[in-house]
């Protein structure tokens, strides 16, 4: 059965943690670039990621103008980076990573070691279980994410449970609706602890057209079944996150539960490695290159900030790629001076890149280096205000904000962030001033 | 290989030496213990696994029985067990992780306490347990929150794999002769003066001494087959919260607290699975069963973690769940022999029959050959060859050749060690808990987001309840 599986060698250019769009993008502009030998490990046995079990959302307009469905766009990911010479290896899990590009890995044939001249991490996100929901009740079977029973249904052709309740309303909630329609499973009701879905207005009319109601303002309290799930009981009417003890709990019949959404990084590697990573979301610290704080590491996709599109990680994989081939090249070496970003407001939950490195002029920028566009920053709740970067006193670029949370707020990087002459060291503040 | 119908008709004609109803910890030491001694043994258990009672949530801790109640059963029977263990470890290839334990102090009054727990402990024989000062404390352990007040270092309580040991001593049984039936709930039975008859939902089975290790239904099966009962079982709940694998460098030892009347307080350990533990909390309960967490309780075994070990904060949480004790209104272990009935009653294993169950096997072998030996010891023991092992302190499937690949990535359990699971000859598995077990799939950080639907897929045929039906499926049953 591994016969098809391609060992990974011991030593190359750039290795790439992860077969899903960001990884696949990166790993053929490099060799587009010239780069001579690029490994891309997966640990699944199939490249690309996610997609491959997304059937509903329209894939591939940004990158190849064709519309795919998720498993054809992840195909279509993997021909186009084989056929540059990317060298894919499946069933290759990277256990641990170390200074000097040097990559722990699991195989079929046990335990080996890559050496690379530069990596880039590309392992994606997933979302939160139960477990760190810490949601009381039972623990049976049939209690699952969106991204297990999306692979349930359309990798397997299998179905979990007939009636669940689905646990949120983002965007991958409804693509659980879609996903749910087409096994056959008729969803209970949708839990939104809000008085609003989380996901793009006019996405309830989905719910609606399938028969599905929507319970805003509403969480989910307990679990009942032992070894089945038997029922959820709900509290309506409980606020945003405190429990109010004039909710009415109601027993909802029904034999799963979908939690969906709250996204997370796959980043257990980093945290169990020399890399520096931001404690409170589990991602890499990074700055406009996409570097992490060992210059030999680079990160990018939806592992390096909250949830984007299968297109948009494709399209930062390929900005990153250019950056790593600079890399490579020894020209982004000079860049050592980084300044961080810091916030203390806990209304703002990111901000990516959490450092900006200067370069020789004083500023972080250069000409000739491709870098982000600026950054990217979420809110924790619905807020209106002012956000600014400032360096002491001063304003360094400002912007006006009305957002919801888990929206993406882009905010430019400052034209110019110190003099050569000024402490490189003093980091720059996010502040952010309700109106 | 399922039991065919022909080995079922023999095992209902045969007439047992003993009968043991229920395989926890407990029973399979027994199992163990009689096997090797020569008895002919058969196990009922009513769940569809091995360990599917009070065994399945537990801390995992080999106790060195420093602040059990002294001159008690159990005392007794943790340090012959713990002896015991260590003779037993290389042969059996049972896991152990030797960490020390901190029972620490973090108020004066507290403190005030440390002096008669080091008495008991030198009672109990626990003789290297000594007082250590906050300095020396938070030498040790740099992540501890810095008002700890002083401690007792008792540096022989250790780790063990929760699991594996009592499976292998059931598997030892069953190499070496015994037979274990699942899914297999005693009912009822009837003592004719030299043996017992057993009615159970798969037919009726003889033997000529009854053995009850049934844990949290240990009056009950008394009741049943006694007319009454010693004791009483007063279920006691445990929660705990599961920290992933980046916490558990934070903390070596295990973290004690200090036994108070009004909050029992939580250890935190690191398991042999390389996670880090916070927890039990105590919580008396009718139910039997209910082995439900509570979000509050969580919330505050998480507060209570952070408070002792600050650096918590910045972990994630990989699961939670609970275990019930099989308490009684008695302190001690409920052992009693019914001589009169060839009847042995071996409950209110509360909190330590993980550690203590070789020491009770002892025990309940001494006093039923009280009077005469009954049984010739094997000429030749079975020890069986070294089981997968899924400890992180023993080489895993995923370091080896011919692994065919990773299916849990968070827990990284191979696809042969699943594989080999299933097709286990002795203890057929056919259940998700059981595969859990066994090899620790779906249990790390993502909880199956990413290998549930290739273990949909591998399972199918081997799951009473499968993890998922085919499309289409569903709608016929209907
Ligand atoms: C449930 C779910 C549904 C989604 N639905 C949509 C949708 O419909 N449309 C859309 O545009 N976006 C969707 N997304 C967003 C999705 O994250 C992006 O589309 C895209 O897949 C991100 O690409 P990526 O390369 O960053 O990561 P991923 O696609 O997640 O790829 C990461 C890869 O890294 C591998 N990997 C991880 N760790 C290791 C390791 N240690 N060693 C080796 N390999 C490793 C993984 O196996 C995986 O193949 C969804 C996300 C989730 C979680
Ligand atoms: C929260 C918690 C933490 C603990 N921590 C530790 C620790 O760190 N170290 C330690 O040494 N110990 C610990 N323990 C204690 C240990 O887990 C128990 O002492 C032990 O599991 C009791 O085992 P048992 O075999 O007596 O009972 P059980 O495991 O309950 O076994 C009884 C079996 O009998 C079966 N059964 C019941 N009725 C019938 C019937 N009618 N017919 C057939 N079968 C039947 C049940 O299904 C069950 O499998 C802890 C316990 C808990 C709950």
């Amino acid at each position: 059965m591994n016969k098809d599986i391609i060992q990974p060698p011991e030593q190359c250019n750039v290795a790439i943690i992860g077969a899903g769009p960001s990884g696949l993008a990166a790993a053929t502009e490099l060799k587009k670039l010239g780069v001579e030998s690029v490994i891309v490990l997966e640990r699944e046995a199939q490249a690309g990621g996610i997609p491959r079990h997304c059937m509903h959302s329209p894939f591939g307009l940004r990158e190849f103008k064709r519309l795919y469905n998720g498993k054809t766009y992840a195909n279509e990911l993997s021909r186009r980076a084989i056929k540059n010479g990317v060298i894919i290896c499946l069933k290759s899990s990277v256990i641990a990573i170390n200074k000097g590009g040097i990559l722990e890995l699991s195989t079929p044939t046990g335990i080996r070691t890559l050496i690379a001249q530069k990596v880039i991490i590309c392992t994606g996100i997933r979302e939160t279980p139960r477990a760190n929901r810490l949601i009381s009740g039972q623990r049976p079977m049939g209690v699952l994410t969106s991204g297990a029973l999306q692979s349930i249904i359309h990798l397997k052709h299998k179905k979990p449970f007939q009636r669940p309740v689905i646990i949120g309303t983002e965007m991958v909630s409804f693509s659980s609706l879609l996903s749910c329609r087409y096994a056959g499973i008729q969803p209970v009701a949708m839990l939104e602890k809000n008085a609003r879905i989380t996901a793009k207005w006019g996405l309830q009319i989905l719910a609606k057209l399938l028969g599905v109601p929507i319970f805003y303002k509403t969480c989910l309290d307990n679990i009942i079944g032992k070894k089945e799930v038997e029922a959820v009981k709900i509290n309506i009417g409980c606020a945003a996150v405190k429990k109010n003890s004039e909710a009415i709990k109601k027993v909802l019949p029904c034999d799963g539960v979908i939690f969906t959404g709250e996204f997370i990084a796959e980043s257990s590697l980093l945290r169990m490695g020399h890399l520096d990573v931001d404690p409170s979301t589990g991602n890499p610290v990074i700055d406009q290159f996409g570097r992490c704080s060992d210059n030999d590491y680079f990160a990018t996709g939806n592992m390096t900030h909250p949830v984007e599109t299968a297109g948009y990680c494709w399209k930062q994989g390929r900005q990153t790629a250019k950056q790593v081939y600079a890399s490579l090249k020894g020209e982004l070496d000079q860049y050592q001076r980084r300044i961080h970003i810091i916030s203390t407001n806990p209304i703002i939950k990111y901000i990516i890149p959490q450092i900006l490195t200067l370069t020789v002029k004083g500023d972080y920028q250069s000409g000739k280096h491709i870098t982000m566009n600026g950054f990217q920053i979420r809110v924790s709740k619905a807020v209106k205000g002012r956000l600014s970067i400032r360096s002491g006193a001063k304003t360094l670029v400002q912007k006006k904000i009305n957002s919801l949370p888990e929206r993406r707020i882009n905010l430019e990087f400052p034209s110019s962030i110190l003099s050569e002459k000024d402490d490189a060291d003093i980091p720059l503040q996010l502040h952010f001033e309700n109106r | 290989m399922p039991i065919t119908t022909q080995d079922q008709k023999k095992q209902k004609t045969a007439h047992y030496d003993i009968i043991i109803i229920g395989a926890g910890s407990v029973g399979c030491a027994i199992a163990r213990k009689f096997t090797l001694e020569g008895a002919r043994v058969l196990t009922l258990e009513k769940g569809t696994d091995i360990l599917d009672g009070a065994s399945k949530g537990n801390s995992a801790i080999l106790h060195t029985g420093f602040d059990a109640p002294p001159d008690s059963i159990e005392q007794s029977c943790i340090a012959d067990s713990y002896q015991e263990f260590m003779l037993l470890r290389d042969k059996l290839h049972l896991p152990l992780m030797k960490t020390g334990a901190l029972l620490l102090a973090w108020t004066d009054d507290e403190a005030d306490q440390l002096d008669s727990i080091l008495q008991q402990a030198h009672y109990n024989h626990v003789n290297d347990a000594q007082r250590l000062s906050a300095k020396v404390i938070l030498n040790k352990e740099p992540q501890l929150a810095s008002h700890v007040k002083a401690g007792i270092y008792i540096p022989k309580e250790s780790l063990i794999d929760p699991w594996t040991t009592p499976f292998v001593y059931m598997h030892q049984a069953i190499e070496n002769g015994a037979q274990l039936i699942c899914s297999c709930e005693v009912s009822n039975g009837k003592f004719d003066g030299e043996k017992w008859q057993l009615e159970t939902n798969q037919g009726k089975f003889k033997a000529t001494t009854v053995i009850n290790c049934a844990g949290l239904y240990g009056d009950l099966i008394d009741q049943q087959l006694l007319g009454w009962s010693a004791f009483q079982i007063k279920p006691r709940k445990g929660q705990f919260l599961v920290y992933d694998t980046p916490a558990n460098r934070l903390i070596h030892s295990i973290i004690l607290p200090i036994p108070n009347k009004i909050s029992k307080g939580v250890v935190i350990c690191q398991t042999i699975f390389g996670k880090l533990l916070v927890g039990p909390t105590a919580e008396d309960q009718d139910d039997r069963e209910d082995t439900s967490v509570t979000t509050e309780t969580l919330q505050m075994l998480q507060k209570k973690g952070e408070e002792l070990l600050p650096a918590l904060a910045n972990e994630s949480i990989n699961a939670s769940y609970a275990g019930i004790r099989p308490a009684t209104q008695f302190k001690d272990y409920q052992i009693h022999y019914h001589n009169k009935k060839n009847y042995m009653s071996v409950a209110g294993i509360r909190s330590t029959g993980l550690t203590a169950a070789l020491g009770i096997a002892n025990y309940v072998f001494k006093q039923l050959q009280k009077e005469k030996s009954l049984y010739s010891p094997l000429d030749t023991i079975i020890y069986p060859k070294k089981l997968n092992q899924i400890a992180e302190c023993e080489t895993r499937d995923w370091q080896k050749e011919g692994n065919q690949g990773i299916v849990c990535h968070c827990e990284r359990v191979t696809e042969r060690e699943v594989a080999t699971a299933l097709e286990d000859s002795h203890l057929p598995i056919n259940s998700l808990d059981a595969l859990k077990r066994r090899t620790r799939v779906t249990m790390g950080r993502c909880q199956s987001f990413y290998c549930s639907a290739r273990l949909a897929e591998i399972t199918e045929t081997y799951f009473k309840r499968p993890i998922a039906l085919d499309i289409g499926q569903g709608k016929e049953n209907e």
